[in-house]
């Protein structure tokens, strides 16, 4: 008998909607492409997967709407919860979803070194382009010239590209992708989750604040989301021009794939090799 | 089994006696140590240990790992304890169990890192921004390093609190004899009964609520901010912050005599009486025999708990006592809790000092017993 609820419904807790996203959030979409990614897998429950979150909108994306057990941390700390959750119990799947000023600012040093080690955990960085909670304060990826509540003449500092930062270190993947690219989006999801079992694996939405960036500007959320097109440029397709206004190209695609053994494998080996009584490698 | 060690090798051994299979910390100065043997045992009894990059990062992993059902400690010194704050803070509102073990060393600041002090009591008590409380438990000795951190994963599974160790760098480097039990007992946190079973909620608000498990289908919501019994927030309503403050705080305070240890000598019967912790309570028991020696009266109340903290033993002392001393070494903390208990109505005097390593000695402790009673 064909349901007549909606697919997503399975991967969300009913009784916490309708979500407290202000109308037009491309959180949505995040959302969307999590549970169609878990759909297109097959995954009937998320029993088996543990999502953690930090402090802002996107850590909201979890807790309390998604369906999982899911511990929304202090601002800037679900890197090392979500660390210490996945060496304490590795049969756990370990996801963290948080935002541009959660994981790229306040909690930046845990983001770079988790990466560092390859830890297995998949990351999803919601970029907003401001603190979106906090009513659109400047942030570490808010792009020059734009207005936000503590630059009011705009934006003058240089911003952060996370996904090159993290693509010098050993994490195994990193991607960025937008609202507008959902396939991609959602692909990536797929690929982080079930491809890549192990290791660092990155993804950054960029989906700037509806409230304090697209109505600020002036742009409805699909004028936006076209917009957002338009300014996206392949990473692999890197002479097409951007097409102005603030963060004037939005380089799209995956800046590293790679399969090399996770923390837990070599903790696993150096554990070998304790046992076995050795003290040097 | 007896052995020969530090107070930090003996925090280390009751740590593995009571079972913690997770540790992770950052280098700091005086309580490397504790890190050192928790890296070479626990990868081979199959435990984690990990190296975080900071203390906070330090402190948020215990709390994953705990939730993942981990029995998980850290161990830091002054500045990576002032790191951890919040981090605890969140181990209270979420119900985690913890074990920290603060090695006290000389501040503010960087201070000096190598010297013993015992400037973190309120720290330890009240570092956190909001209400809370956090047993807090003093070893005097390396036997007591070993009980005490033992007794410490005993509330935190407990209580569903997190527990702090307070050793400071005498302790922690002293070696003395320990006698180790070939066998401890400790309790792990209860499970829910069924799915139904609130995970942040309890009727006896001295019973803990159980800790469902991640991975097993019970979908738990943990969050730091207010939230109801089932772990919904509720950022707005005075009913349930009200409610869930009000557990937290009752959880531990009318524990009262389960968490609350110390010990005593002459104190119905003194003319001079000592309150002390830690190492300045090793000091206070030979000052003692130095003045009874010398025919005075003396006794004292040595606090092995140091929160919550019970006034009455305090009173007792007073009401016979000619005068209080209170030996710290730092510039007086643990005083304001004598002078509240005491209520003026006997004499209560500090002797401060700290820096460059020195102790507080019996001798001189003696001393200054026979001048106040000299004054009184």
């Amino acid at each position: 008998m064909p349901s007549a609820e909606h697919f997503a419904l399975k991967y969300l807790r009913r009784e916490a909607l309708p979500t407290a996203f202000c109308p037009g959030c491309f959180n949505g979409i995040v959302i969307n492409a999590l549970a169609k990614a878990f759909e297109e897998e097959g995954v009937e429950d998320l029993r088996n997967y543990v999502f953690v979150s930090g402090i802002g909108c996107a850590a909201w994306i979890p807790s309390p709407f998604m369906k999982v057990d899911s511990l929304h941390t202090l601002h800037g700390r679900a890197i090392p919860v979500a660390v210490g959750v996945k060496l304490a119990n590795p049969g756990l799947d370990v996801v963290v979803v948080s935002g541009d000023g959660d994981l790229g600012s306040i909690g930046l040093g845990h983001l770079v070194h988790a990466a560092r080690r390859n830890m297995d955990l998949a990351v999803i960085m919601v970029n907003n382009l401001v603190y979106g909670m906090t009513r659109g304060q400047q942030s570490p990826t808010t792009p020059p010239g734009l207005w936000t509540t503590t630059t009011p003449y705009g934006s003058y500092e240089y911003p952060m590209d996370v996904c090159r930062l993290l693509a010098e270190t050993s994490a195994n993947y990193v991607a960025r992708w937008t609202p507008a690219h959902f396939n991609r989006l959602k692909e990536s999801i797929k690929h982080m989750l079930f491809r890549r079992r192990r290791g660092f694996r990155f993804l950054e939405v960029v989906a700037p604040c509806t409230t304090y960036v697209s109505r600020r500007r002036g742009l409805r959320p699909g004028e936006a989301l076209k917009e957002l097109l338009r300014k996206s440029v392949r990473l692999e397709k890197p002479g097409k021009p951007g097409s102005g206004g603030p963060g004037e190209r939005i380089v799209v695609g995956v800046f590293k794939d790679e399969d090399k053994p996770g923390y837990l494998d070599l903790y696993y080996s150096y554990v070998e090799r304790a046992r076995r009584g050795g003290t040097h490698g | 089994m007896r052995s020969l060690l530090t107070g930090n090798e003996a925090v280390a051994e009751g740590a593995l006696a009571a079972g913690c299979n997770f540790y992770a910390g950052y280098p700091i100065t005086p309580s490397s140590e504790i890190m050192h043997i928790m890296a070479e045992r626990l990868p081979r009894r199959g435990g984690v240990f990990y190296q975080a990059e900071d203390e906070i990062a330090a402190i948020n992993a215990i709390i994953g790992a705990s939730w993942a059902g981990a029995k998980a400690m850290t161990a830091t010194s002054g500045p990576g304890f002032s790191l951890m704050q919040e981090g605890i803070g969140y181990a209270v509102m979420t119900e985690t169990p913890l074990v920290i073990v603060d090695v006290m060393r000389a501040g503010p600041a960087t201070g000096q890192a190598t010297k013993p002090a015992q400037g973190d009591v309120m720290q330890a008590r009240w570092g956190r921004h909001g209400d809370q409380v956090v047993p807090v438990l003093a070893p005097s000795t390396p036997q007591e390093c070993f009980d005490m951190t033992v007794r410490a994963f005993a509330i935190a599974e407990e209580l569903r609190t997190p527990v702090i160790v307070l050793s400071d760098e005498f302790i922690g480097h002293g070696r003395e004899v320990v006698e180790i039990p070939g066998r401890v007992e400790v309790p792990s946190r209860r499970r829910p009964r069924g799915r139904g079973e609130p995970p942040f909620d309890s009727p006896d608000p001295r019973v803990a609520p159980p800790m469902p498990p991640l991975g097993e289908g019970y979908y738990v919501l943990v969050t730091g901010s207010t939230h109801d019994a089932y772990g919904y927030r509720d950022t707005r309503g005075f009913e349930t912050h009200y409610r869930l403050v009000r557990r937290l705080w009752d959880k531990i305070w009318l524990n009262m005599d389960k968490l609350f240890d110390y010990e005593e000598r002459n104190a119905e019967e003194a003319d001079v009486g000592f309150v002390a912790f830690g190492s300045t309570a090793r000091s206070v028991v030979k000052a003692v025999e130095i003045l009874e020696a010398r025919g005075v009266r003396a006794g004292y109340v040595r606090l092995k708990t140091l929160w919550p903290l019970d006034l009455r033993p305090i009173r007792r002392l007073a009401e016979a006592a000619r005068a209080i001393i209170v030996p710290e070494l730092g510039m007086g903390q643990l005083i304001l809790d004598v002078e509240r208990a005491v209520r003026g109505e006997t004499r209560v005097v500090g002797y401060n000092k700290v820096g460059g390593g020195e102790p507080i000695y019996p001798s001189e402790l003696a001393r200054f017993a026979l001048e106040v009673l000299g004054r009184a």
